[in-house]
């Protein structure tokens, strides 16, 4: 099928093209949350900052299919999903080191990340409280005779709270074209997911709804984003609701700083082996479309926009104290 | 002149609402069937139930689907039945819907309003009895708005739906059914934060909220008797609250009594005692007084509830206390 993931919406096979922006998207977000870490420990980024290392392939192969104006809904854990987006990666340093060039003008921070000219309606600092902002926004879509799909992400740990249910219940009721994407990353903030449900898979949730599921690896960046692209196909034609649970693995703590104890179970080093990045360009290299050396020179382009977009953030002021008293109610 | 009642007008003016503006949509239990106290009635026929949205009882994704469809374009009215199930969906309302505009920079409007009800007297007993609404005023980015009449529902609800802030109409289901003769003309819509001088006087400041103006008028109408003429003020939005109409009334009379149905431990009648002290205290010629509920849960024997509730005698009461 000719054309990449973004030039050609709903193309279903990756092609040399869409692996390699796919590459590029994850190391770009891998970059990113790599010296997120040491900002964040030296106190020039600000609040609670949750990395994404080694979830990547869900944020990319999800993210880089849509249109500035198909929305998306984040968690707390947004970095990926904003950057993949099209999130200018300098508003989002800005933002997360709380100045005045963030793109949300140093309000609201990692966990409250809004860029509505690229369709990225936000990250929530409340587990699962983004869910059902999806199904309105796909409702008035509906209502203004636009019909178009939303996507919002949620963790394994979302699943377990009360709006889920109603959420996904709501979706299924109304019909509406909203594709609900689970980060299974086995952990809620410290706790394994075992110790919180026998429900062995997200996925098993959605059929009580009469909603259509699939799980998937979802460190395999091709399978996430052949598989969303089937759910996107269905959701611009007018779908129901669909619930994509990618199988994955945060491969640092929860935020920056947690203590960290419990992650002696987590089986670090068998992930390390599956890392999204790796296995993207093995399969490259088998199909041959391009090898390590590519791979470098994304990281490396990767790393410079990061040092770019640090200088940038770094030379924002901070904002105006007038601020706050002028946003809390619109005018 | 109009016969109708608060019910009636709510029914119609959402009516008036959603002809105006196709972006205005319904949204919540039983509404497509007129809700049980009628305040819907009509709607579905009118609009049908693509617009008049009946719900499954889930408060909490109700409310964020509102906030979601908001900030994508409509301008949603959604209706939790009783302002006690409001803590189910609290978190939509406080984390999601008050604070989006404000945590995007700017960039989200969520121009939504929840209608909901309060208030006692119906023999609802602790949990279909409570006047919560002094809750919502502790939320930055929330307005909060209590019509007193069918008047006040027609002069002040198309304000809350034009608002592009989530704006929280907290009803009062023992004014539902009374009845109330509007001018032919109709009432024009009139902006949010302001009071409404209801009565008045020189003697004593009366500020009270939604079932309660009608108690402090008819306490006034009594005090007069006794040659005690009241100020009755109805703040009729509690955010924006506005202080200047009333600080001006208390500069005069030097005396005020503030009441709610609410329970007055932490009631909004803490909140405006503390503001008409700090902008005028030194007019002040007595403490002011406070009428509100008593802090226990609203019980549901009649004989209990009656002695709950306060009225115009516990008005009355708190203006021999101002005057001394």
């Amino acid at each position: 099928m000719p054309g990449g993931a973004a030039a050609d919406p709903g193309s279903q096979a990756l092609d040399a093209g869409g692996a390699e922006r796919l590459l590029a998207t994850m190391w770009r977000i891998r970059a990113f949350e790599e010296r997120l870490e040491p900002l964040k420990r030296s106190s020039m980024v600000h609040g609670l900052t949750h990395l994404s290392i080694g979830q990547e392939a869900v944020a990319a192969g999800v993210c880089t299919q849509l249109r500035d104006d198909e929305p998306v809904y984040s968690n707390h854990r947004a970095n990926g999903h904003a950057l993949a987006k099209g999130v200018d990666m300098g508003r989002l340093l800005a933002e997360l080191m709380g100045r005045a060039d963030g793109c949300c003008r140093g309000l609201g921070g990692s966990m409250h990340v809004v860029d509505v000219a690229h369709g990225f309606l936000g990250a929530t600092g409340v587990v699962g409280g983004n869910l059902p902002f999806a199904v309105g926004s796909a409702l008035a879509s509906r209502l203004l005779g636009r019909e178009r799909p939303a996507v919002v992400f949620f963790g394994d740990g979302a699943a377990q709270t009360g709006i889920f249910a109603e959420t996904v219940n709501l979706a299924s009721l109304w019909q509406v074209p909203v594709v609900f994407v689970c980060e299974n990353n086995g952990f809620a903030e410290f706790t394994p997911r075992s110790a919180h449900t026998r429900v062995e898979r997200v996925s098993d949730l959605a059929a009580p709804f009469r909603v259509a599921a699939r799980t998937v690896d979802g460190n395999d960046v091709a399978e996430v984003h052949r598989v969303f692209a089937d759910a996107l196909t269905q959701a611009r034609a007018g779908g129901g609701p669909f619930l994509l649970e990618c199988l994955t693995h945060r491969l640092s703590g929860h935020y920056v700083g947690d203590p960290g104890g419990y992650r002696a179970a987590v089986e670090d080093e068998a992930w390390r082996a599956r890392d999204p990045i790796g296995r993207l360009v093995r399969q490259a290299d088998a199909a041959g479309w391009f090898d390590v050396e590519r791979s470098r020179a994304a990281e490396e382009a990767a790393r410079d926009e990061v040092e770019a977009a640090v200088a940038f953030a770094l030379g924002s002021p901070f904002p105006d104290p007038g601020i706050p008293a002028e946003l809390t109610y619109a005018r | 002149m109009a016969e109708t009642t608060y019910a009636a007008a709510v029914a119609a003016t959402l009516a008036a609402a959603m002809r105006a503006d196709e972006r205005v949509v319904v949204l919540g239990e039983d509404v497509a069937l007129g809700g049980p106290y009628l305040t819907t009635k009509g709607l579905a026929e009118e609009f049908g139930t693509a617009r008049v949205v009946n719900t499954p009882i889930s408060e909490a994704a109700i409310c964020g689907v509102a906030i979601g469809a908001a900030q994508s374009g409509l301008r949603p009215v959604v209706e939790v039945m009783f302002i006690d199930f409001i803590g189910l969906a609290l978190d939509q309302l406080v984390n999601g819907a008050a604070k989006a505009h404000f945590m995007s920079g700017g960039q989200l409007c969520v121009p939504m309003v929840l209608r909901t009800q309060g208030g006692a007297g119906q023999r609802g007993a602790a949990q279909h009895s409570q006047s919560l609404e002094s809750w919502l005023t502790h939320v930055p980015g929330l307005k909060v708005v209590v019509p007193a009449s069918a008047r006040e529902v027609a002069a002040l609800l198309p304000s809350a739906i034009a608002d592009p802030n989530p704006v929280v109409v907290v009803e009062s289901k023992a004014l539902y059914f009374r009845h109330e003769t509007l001018p032919d003309e109709g009432v024009s819509p009139e902006p949010l934060g302001r009071a409404r001088v209801l009565r008045q006087g020189d003697d004593v400041t009366i500020v009270a909220t939604s079932k309660m103006v009608h108690e402090a008028i008819e306490a006034a109408a009594r005090l007069s008797e006794d040659g005690v003429e009241a100020e009755v003020i109805d703040p009729r939005t509690l955010v924006p609250f506005d202080l200047p109409t009333v600080a001006d009334s208390v500069r005069r009379t030097g005396r005020l009594v503030v009441a709610h149905e609410a329970v007055q431990h932490g009631g909004f009648g803490a909140e405006i005692a503390a503001e008409v002290q700090e902008a005028c205290f030194y007019d002040l010629d007595a403490p002011i007084v406070r009428v509100g509920a008593p802090f226990t849960p609203v019980p549901l024997s009649p004989s209990l509830e009656d002695a709950y509730v306060p009225g115009a005698a516990e008005i009355l009461d708190g203006v021999r206390r101002v005057l001394g």
